[in-house]
């Protein structure tokens, strides 16, 4: 297969008619079986003005629980891949993910703080707070990095230095207050049964303008993969692509840490399938990532309602478990 | 609104009746030594009356209070809230400590989960342990009424609230009209509930109640529903035993997405429960028969 570097139509084409097919499906499926049948004539119904064919309590399972739920699982899909894709290509390092500048241990920590003081009222500030904790977690990385010299590497090291004293510092409060361990153990395993049109429009404003700057930046991270050097003679400025993409990339990281916990697993191995199918150019990578992720976290969140019904699963389990085995087969059919 | 007035109301008429503690009929020290076996557990000797009692289960802090074994009482973990007059404790029954326990030099000590293998290593000390589990029907929470009687000194001021308790509750339930109403028990936010089988399962069963959850087919006794499910149900009656842990009330549950179109919700039969009088299997099961029978008239 050849490996371009540009965009084909192609890659358009199919990523939107996966995103198109599981969105469909994400729709018909769900804990109650509302009949694909029906839910099309539902949906033509609501299009035309016509008579609904399903009870009151029916139309609200589908309009608001499952339908915000699909749009918000690809929404934090979308941008959890499209931020590791650009933190790999930044960080060059195939190992780089969306939370490693502190964004999830300074969600972790502030939600922790905020469930221990307020542990009932404080549930209403928790995406509040979670998007806070992370751009706080990622700002502390970018000010000690600075500070300490320049590159990439003191960057990543000031993350993990920030991370592990946030993630401390979490499990130092949460261990005072066992009564709330529940409550943030149940935000931390991530999860969107919680998701309404409230959260999507929340989270809408934040992530088009991140994941815009990020798809319209993703040439300038291959500029960068040639060295600081390089770039500059090509007359891009590495430290400024840098602030730019990485306050991007955790501006949608914020916003998909408010609205559904952390879900790991997606910023890392969606970049890489799209990497191995469609190529390893991030003007390719970047904007695709955009879709797969949105795939991928669709189908997850598929099985996280239906798997264990009427029960639910933590979304984050579901990314793992079927993330991990289908990650290694891409890349042995890769190798082979 | 005027629900949750209902259950305030009854839940302070409650303390008036629980927490005068009967008078003692007993003389101090005498029948001991006594030997008790909890249900599903071994027995346990105690050679003299208790009079250094650490109770690490709130429910059996409400039982030894409402036997007026109170006086008895010398520290209760922190979750052990109820009566007001039970000591303010700082022991943690999540993350027991046997030395942190120990220091109080308890003479019996009551948990109802073994956790950490808190048992054997309290019966290294030579303490008595009683482990109390959670009842699992009304029957089961008379006989740990009973059984810690015994074990204080208390056994007929243990049988006088016990039979107050059974004659309290039939007569609530005979005056309350059976309705084949069916009803969800919400234990937390994210959909966590219990089916007809548990303790709290049944106290509803005894006004003809239908749990939706049942239907549900869930896993064990505590399921979780998704709110796509409790949606499809649409029960005649939510009860929130979440609103002290997690803030939950009518007004949070009309807002939440979809559920403005259930019958509860319009017709106002979202009943606000006191978490811990939902949870505890202890004196003030009869406050909660009280609730449920409010609830239940109101929605006929």
């Amino acid at each position: 297969m050849a490996r371009p570097t540009r965009l084909a139509w192609w890659h358009l084409l199919i990523t939107l008619v996966a995103l198109l097919a599981v969105t469909v499906g994400a729709v018909l499926l769900g804990a109650i079986d509302l009949g694909w049948q029906r839910v099309l004539a539902e949906v033509w119904a609501q299009l035309t003005g016509g008579v609904s064919p399903l009870s009151e309590q029916e139309s609200a399972i589908l309009w608001q629980l499952r339908m915000p739920r699909v749009v918000l699982a690809g929404l934090v899909g979308a941008a959890l891949a499209c931020s590791g894709a650009t933190f790999q290509g930044v960080f060059r390092n195939p190992l780089a993910d969306p939370y490693l500048l502190g964004a999830a241990a300074g969600a972790g920590m502030v939600v922790t703080i905020v469930v221990v003081l307020a542990p009932g009222a404080g549930v209403a500030f928790l995406p509040a707070a979670a998007f806070v904790g992370a751009l706080g977690g990622v700002a502390l990385t970018w000010g000690l990095g600075r500070s300490t010299g320049a590159g990439t590497a003191t960057l990543l090291l000031a993350g993990v230095a920030v991370a592990s004293f946030l993630t401390a510092v979490q499990t130092f409060v949460q261990q005072l207050n066992t009564l709330t361990l529940q409550q943030v153990y149940g935000w931390i395993l991530g999860g969107l049964s919680t998701g309404g049109w409230s959260q999507v429009l929340s989270a809408l404003p934040y992530l088009a303008v991140a994941l815009t700057v990020l798809c319209t930046c993703s040439g300038l991270l291959d500029v960068l993969t040639l060295g600081d050097e390089e770039a500059a003679s090509l007359g891009v400025r590495p430290g400024v692509v840098r602030l730019v993409v990485l306050g991007a990339a955790s501006l949608a990281t914020a916003a998909a840490v408010s609205v559904s916990g952390l879900i790991g697993f997606v910023g890392i191995v969606v970049p890489h399938v799209i990497r191995l199918l469609f190529g390893a150019s991030y003007r390719v990578v970047v904007p695709l990532s955009l879709a797969g992720g949105a795939i991928f976290l669709i189908l997850a969140d598929i099985v996280a309602r239906t798997a264990l019904a009427p029960a639910e699963l933590p979304i984050g389990v579901v990314t793992a478990f079927t993330g991990a085995p289908f990650f290694v087969l891409i890349l042995r059919r890769r190798q082979s | 609104m005027s629900a949750l007035v209902v259950v305030a109301a009854l839940a302070l008429t409650g303390c008036a009746t629980h927490s005068e503690p009967p008078a003692s009929t007993n003389t101090p020290g005498a029948g001991f030594p006594v030997t008790v076996t909890p249900t599903g557990g071994k027995a346990v000797t105690i050679a003299t009356r208790p009079t250094h009692i650490v109770s690490l289960s709130p429910a059996s802090t409400e039982d030894l209070f409402a036997i007026g074994a109170g006086p008895q009482v010398t520290a209760v973990d922190k979750l052990s809230d109820y009566p007001s007059s039970a000591p303010r404790g700082d022991l943690d029954a999540y993350k027991p400590n046997v030395e942190a326990i120990a220091a109080k030099k308890p003479d019996l000590v009551i948990v109802y989960s073994d956790t950490n293998n808190l048992v054997a290593g309290l019966e290294q000390l030579k303490v008595p342990v009683l482990l109390l589990k959670a009842a699992t029907s009304l029957d089961d929470a008379y006989g740990q009424l009973a059984l810690l009687g015994k074990a204080t000194g208390h056994t007929a001021d243990a049988d006088k609230v016990v039979g107050d308790m059974k004659s309290q509750i039939a007569d609530v339930v005979a005056k309350t009209a059976k309705k084949p109403l069916s009803y969800f028990h919400e234990l937390s936010a994210d959909g966590y509930t219990v089916t007809s089988k548990t303790f709290v399962g049944q106290v509803y069963g005894l006004f003809g109640l239908r749990n939706v959850a049942d239907a549900a087919g869930g896993a064990g006794d505590y399921p979780q529903l998704s709110a796509e499910q409790v949606v499809a149900a649409d029960p005649n009656l939510i009860f929130l035993a979440d609103t002290t842990c997690c803030q939950q009330s009518a007004a949070t549950v009309a807002a939440r997405p979809g559920w403005s179109t259930l019958k509860a919700v319009r017709n106002g039969n979202v009943v606000t429960l006191d978490d811990s009088v939902a949870s505890r299997w202890g004196p003030r099961v009869v406050d909660l028969v009280k609730a449920v029978a409010a609830a239940v008239q109101k929605a006929s």
